[in-house]
């Protein structure tokens, strides 16, 4: 064996180029559809897992999916929001214990996620360094984000402002550090979190700015308001950060029951009380409550359906590389004639021929497909870190 | 012994009939005759290349064919493998070996048949030496020249001390003064291994170094009327 091992080594050192070229081939051939397959496999693991661990959710009547996959895993934006009203009512209710979500902004990319610090403990989640942000304007970064994005507890990090040719849109706000989380491998090591009064601030449905007595008079709107209704002008300078004496005057105009959230996460105490509200919701037009495992599953049939038509065509092009490596085989076999005559006739047996054969194509090919498996589970998961 | 094949191309057919050739063990014979006279077929049938129509093949004591009935496939080249060594015209070199892996593949094809790594290494270089390749070993065929390959050729067949040599044309490309060492080299090696050697050469000076100089236009019997291939 080892003189097969020797000659084999000796032919793809000597025909380094040509082989190098097959097993690219055949490497990114095999590439893609065994990355897919482990993506399905860890996603569909990652995405069941957060949604058995998520009994309920609470959103806008529409559309589930889009409730569930923001209110779980920050992807995308709800058409509707829900309110703190609804929240309200939960609490009210006493079925459980009820953690509201928002996340509909972002900071260099990444999801903010404004919620209670129920959430932290639901989630299991715990800082690495610092604190879980306690107080407006401080955000705790998902261990994914503090990575790729360089910061530590101290730093800032300046929200993204929703749209540069919206003149109506909140101004962006500068975030404190206050803490790292631990990693968790879940949709929470890719968000920034914040408490929900900062969240609300980041949408621009709170605000800060300096006292009423301490402005200039001709900020004031002319016309507009009376002695206990201040109308200000555009000109007023809002806070572009919530230190503490911003976040002191921080405030929202209209009714605190409209602010708004993506989902309310419920977590029933009983299966009787899971029972009942669902049994609520059911004759609610404006509210919705939604099992998330039920609503992964329903996205999951989705895509397997779709992956089928993907599947056919990876057994197509399975098919055609198999057939063309054959070809490859045969001419590499047809050019190496003389060599092996040569083997042939010092007397070295068909098998061993037939073993050395084996062996070259099966290092090039077998190497290039091990390669591709390897390759394809940390792509896999980098994909879903930048997926889900 | 009857052999014979089609031509490639034509209604022509090649044979070969010999009614008797016995070589005793140890001899060392010459094989000349002019081309296409079957001298190189005569190498072929006796390494177990080639399988003749009719007739017995005995090497070594042990039938490789029995009346027209060839031993296995698997045994003849094991026979070749182990026990003899082999030059071929086309000289038969692996593009992609050095001469020196092309002098040991045999040999590692043959687990050294009995000598140890050392002892190839030692007796390998020794040849080296001896065919003026010592420089050259390092070198892959595509940079040799073809008395260079023929001399790597001669190393590989020389190498384990084969008992029987089968050497077709070692000279035919080498100036007068290196065919000399390569005859004296063959006979000197044949003869320290007790080893039979029958060499195919249309060198005339290389004659005096042989036992016995056989002339194939006289060994052969009437040629067949119709023949058959058969390999």
């Amino acid at each position: 064996m080892s003189a097969l091992l020797k000659l084999a080594a000796r032919y793809l050192a000597h025909y380094r180029v040509r082989n190098a070229l097959l097993f690219a081939c055949v490497a990114l051939t095999a590439l893609l559809p065994l990355t897919v397959e482990a993506l399905m496999r860890t996603s569909g693991l990652a995405l069941r897992a957060r949604a058995a661990a998520t009994p309920l959710v609470v959103g806008a009547r529409g559309s589930r999916f889009d409730v569930v996959l923001a209110t779980l895993y920050f992807r995308g934006r709800v058409p509707r929001t829900t309110s703190m009203a609804e929240l309200d009512l939960l609490l009210e209710g006493g079925l459980g214990l009820s953690i509201p979500v928002l996340a509909r902004r972002t900071a260099q990319d990444r999801t903010v996620v404004g919620t209670t610090p129920e959430y932290f403990e639901f989630r299991s989640l715990a800082p690495e360094r610092g604190t879980l942000p306690l107080f407006v304007g401080d955000a705790t970064l998902g261990a994914d984000v503090a990575r790729a994005l360089g910061l530590d507890v101290g730093d800032e990090l300046l929200s993204d402002r929703g749209s540069v040719y919206d003149l109506t849109s909140s101004y962006p706000l500068r975030l404190r550090i206050a803490g790292i989380l631990t990693p968790s491998g879940t949709a929470d090591d890719a968000a920034v979190f914040v408490n929900l009064k900062t969240a609300w601030a980041l949408e621009g449905l709170g605000h800060s700015h300096a006292d009423v007595d301490e402005l200039d008079p001709g900020d004031r709107l002319p016309g507009h308001g009376d002695a206990n209704n201040v109308v200000l002008n555009a000109g007023v300078v809002e806070a572009q950060s919530l230190g503490p004496d911003e976040a002191a005057r921080l405030h929202y105009h209209g009714d605190p029951k409209d602010l708004p959230l993506t989902g309310i996460l419920v977590v029933p105490a009983s299966p009787k009380q899971a029972t009942l509200l669902k049994g609520r919701y059911r004759v609610r037009d404006d509210a919705e409550l939604f099992v998330p495992s039920e609503v992964v599953e329903e996205v999951l049939g989705l895509i397997l359906r779709l992956k089928r038509f993907f599947d056919a065509n990876v057994a197509a092009v399975g098919a055609a590389t198999v057939l063309l490596l054959g070809l490859i085989l045969w001419l590499t076999l047809r050019l190496r004639a003389r060599e092996l005559r040569t083997l042939a006739r010092i007397g070295v047996s068909r098998g061993a021929i037939a073993t050395l054969i084996g062996l070259e194509f099966g290092l090039v090919v077998g190497g290039a497909a091990l390669t591709a498996l390897a390759l394809s589970v940390p792509l896999a998961q980098a994909l879903q870190r930048a997926l889900f | 012994m009857r052999f014979a094949y089609a031509a490639a191309s034509g209604p022509s057919t090649f044979s070969l009939a010999l009614p008797s050739l016995t070589i005793e063990p140890g001899q060392q014979v010459a094989l000349v005759g002019p081309s296409g006279s079957g001298k190189t077929t005569l190498l072929s049938l006796v390494a177990g290349i080639l399988c003749p129509l009719q007739g017995t093949i005995r090497v070594a004591g042990s039938a490789l064919v029995q009346d027209g009935r060839p031993v296995s496939e698997a045994r003849r080249r094991r026979l070749r493998l182990h026990e003899m060594g082999l030059v071929f015209q086309e000289l038969e070199l692996v593009a992609h070996l050095t001469a020196r892996e092309n002098a040991l593949l045999q040999s590692d094809f043959a687990a050294g048949a009995g000598l140890s790594g050392r002892e190839l290494a030692e007796r390998l270089e020794t040849l080296a030496q001896a065919t003026g390749l010592a420089g050259r070993m390092g070198a892959k065929p595509d940079a040799l020249s073809q008395g260079e390959r023929q001399r790597v050729a001669l190393c590989r067949a020389l190498l384990m001390r084969p008992p029987l040599l089968l050497i077709d044309e070692p000279t035919a490309n080498l100036d007068q003064a290196t065919s000399e060492q390569v005859f004296s080299l063959l006979s000197q090696e044949a003869r320290a291994s007790e080893a039979t050697l029958l060499c195919v050469t249309h060198d005339p000076s290389g004659l005096g170094h042989f036992d016995r100089v056989l002339d194939m236009t006289e060994l052969q019997a009437s040629p067949p009327t119709s023949a058959e291939a058969r390999t």
